[in-house]
């Protein structure tokens, strides 16, 4: 019973000295703070110190690698996080569990004036009334080839099943991303819930398996540019980035149809700092920032003013980076299919792995 | 008494960061999404997906420490004879790299084993054929061979270093020749640093994901793998507990065996 006693003192004691701890982080600058939790490297860190500089708010700012590691970090709710930038389908999954905040477009000015109407239009199709979400980057999903390594320009995702390119291909190692190119492929829905449908893809991504290189996620973009593979499946924004790098580099979008994406800015329901975060993402929408962004990261901006003020007209027109969407076909959003959903697609993807 | 409270700060930190964990753990592991008691997540390892996965993570991990036995047991015997300056060096060249950090080190064999990487470049360089074992089942093995080997040459070293020469001695002068002297002396008398040897091998081996994931291009799903992605992706935590409680359980089975093994506990010096 002592030793109990004695115990429990023990871990007081050290409830005590961690809340003491904690309590003695960081105050922010002079205006307060913002936490803000973004993409890895998703942001020209420069921006940070001007928006520090400029309004006096200390930034903390922490990254993540995917959508779904975000979300369980957020759920918990043990870290405050004032800002998120999330894509479509999680967007969807936070409204739906009451976690987000609507914006005060009174302290975001230069949102509705420098985005295109288009992206706010595109975004209303999992924000309806556009009432949680700023647009922060949007892109398509597609096939990196090198062309000194392939017969001929490709046009379809059949290329990824082809024996000639066997130990050449790149796949993403998301479930979302691997089924996308399965069921397009087949001319079905992305978002599909349809059994049969699903199984096919399962079999088609093991019948694929022997032929590819590796499932990877960031990689994607060294390996395309060291020449380690012929084909890669590739986010729009990090093909700009590896033509910088290597010419012979080809981006796609293939005629069956792809993904097209929209990351927003969304201030959680437990923000603490509301007003710092809508000043960040104002400035953020401010159109030199967005530029410095844009060169930095390479992937494309929704905000048409700083693409005006893009220098190289031939990234200014870039197919690649700003695509007329009206001329592809079957182009989709990936749109929360809901735990059932999810777990379905989770399964399945366990096979393909595991065989 | 005044033991006893020199132990409290090692009882707290066992019990915040060892023991409440372990719970947790449990709790996840044996409950629904509900908070129902339920056997299903373990259970769940009986799934063709998991059994192949498991599969795969004990046959790989097992071939790497035998492959570290057979590497570590000529070295620490090698250490254990030369000079103690060469020796203080060998060692020292052995922990030099474990310095660096795991991620890092794993990903330099990354670049050395690429297609384009940096063994095959000098490969064509000399008109060789180059070395393909990147994203095989070959390349998990020598990345767990290559961070794991510290972990069996110390503890054989350790044992071996402790042997009383006389004993040897007295082998030889008894007429036993070099072989004898080392299956009958030599080699029973180091089974305890064997024993922890394996242990410290076999259990990172088994549940790594990290070296699966870089070196074998996320192509063989190993069970370390399945319950990180339960855990970072799917998000089903109770599914994740489940598999680490059944993953526990071989890792106990093997202690079990070095305890039995190991009465004295002279593996434990290290």
């Amino acid at each position: 019973m002592k030793k109990m006693r004695k115990l429990i003192g023990a871990l007081l004691c050290g409830i005590v000295a961690t809340a003491l701890f904690t309590g003695c982080g960081s105050k922010g600058g002079e205006n307060g703070v913002v936490y803000v939790y973004n993409w890895g490297e998703y942001i020209d860190p420069e921006t940070i110190e001007m928006f520090e500089k400029e309004t006096g708010i200390k930034v903390e700012y922490e990254e993540y690698e995917t959508n779904e590691i975000m979300y369980p970090k957020v759920a918990a709710g043990t870290s405050n996080y004032d800002l998120l930038c999330p894509s479509d389908y999680m967007i969807t999954k936070l409204m739906e569990n009451d976690m987000l905040a609507e914006l005060n477009y009174d302290n975001i000015p230069n949102a509705k004036a420098n985005i295109g109407a288009q992206y706010f239009e595109q975004a209303a199709a999992f924000d309806p009334g556009n009432k949680y979400c700023v647009p922060y980057c949007w892109g398509t999903v597609g096939i990196l080839y090198n062309k000194t390594m392939v017969d001929g320009p490709i046009t379809s995702w059949d290329v990824l099943w082809d024996e000639k390119y066997k130990d050449n291909i790149l796949m993403q190692d998301s479930v979302r991303d691997a089924f996308m190119v399965a069921l397009k492929r087949n001319g079905y829905s992305m978002n599909s819930l349809n059994t049969a449908e699903l199984e096919q893809a399962k079999n088609d991504l093991i019948a694929q398996k022997p032929l590819v290189q590796a499932y990877v996620v960031d990689q994607v973009r060294d390996k395309m540019i060291a020449g380690e593979a012929a084909i890669g499946v590739i986010y729009s924004g990090e093909a700009i980035y590896t033509q910088r790098e290597n010419a012979d580099l080809e981006y796609i979008v293939p005629e069956e149809g792809s993904n097209v994406w929209i990351d927003g800015w969304v201030i959680p329901k437990n923000a603490e700092n509301k007003e710092n975060a809508e000043k960040f993402i104002n400035f953020m929408c401010r159109p030199d920032i967005a530029l410095m962004n844009f060169d930095y990261i390479t992937y494309s901006t929704p905000n048409d003013a700083a693409r005006a003020l893009i220098e190289d007209e031939e990234i200014r027109n870039s197919e690649i980076a700003f695509p007329d969407l009206s001329k592809y076909n079957n182009m989709e959003v990936f749109i929360y299919l809901g735990e059932d959903g999810d777990e379905l697609y989770n399964n399945l993807w366990k096979e393909v792995k595991s065989n | 008494m005044n033991k006893k409270l020199l132990s409290a700060p090692f009882l707290f930190w066992s019990g915040l960061f060892i023991i409440v964990p372990l719970l947790m753990v449990f709790y996840y592991g044996l409950t629904d999404k509900t908070g129902a008691f339920t056997f299903e997540n373990i259970a769940a390892i009986s799934s063709p997906e998991h059994l192949k996965a498991l599969w795969e993570a004990v046959k790989l991990s097992v071939l790497s420490t035998i492959i570290c036995l057979i590497l570590a047991y000529p070295l620490a015997m090698i250490l254990c004879k030369s000079g103690s300056n060469k020796t203080s060096f060998m060692v020292l060249i052995f922990i030099l790299p474990m310095w660096m950090n795991f991620l890092l080190r794993t990903f330099a064999w990354l670049t050395l084993l690429e297609k384009t990487g940096v063994i095959n470049t000098l490969l064509k360089l000399v008109g060789l054929p180059t070395l393909n074992i990147i994203n095989t089942p070959g390349a998990i093995v020598l990345g767990m061979v290559y961070n794991f080997l510290p972990f069996m040459v110390l503890p054989i070293y350790n044992v071996l270093i402790k042997i009383d020469k006389n004993v040897i001695n007295a082998a030889r002068d008894l007429g036993a020749n070099p072989f004898q002297t080392f299956m009958k002396i030599t080699l029973p008398l180091s089974v305890p640093g064997i024993i922890s040897g394996i242990t410290m091998v076999f259990v990172p081996a088994l549940t790594t994901f990290i070296i699966s994931t870089i070196l074998g291009g996320s192509k063989i799903l190993l069970i370390g793998n399945v319950i990180e992605q339960e855990f970072t992706q799917t998000g089903n935590w109770h599914l994740g507990s489940g598999l680490s409680i059944v993953l526990m359980m071989f890792i106990i089975f093997n202690m079990v065996i070095s305890a039995v093994t190991d009465k004295d506990g002279e593996a434990q010096a290290l």
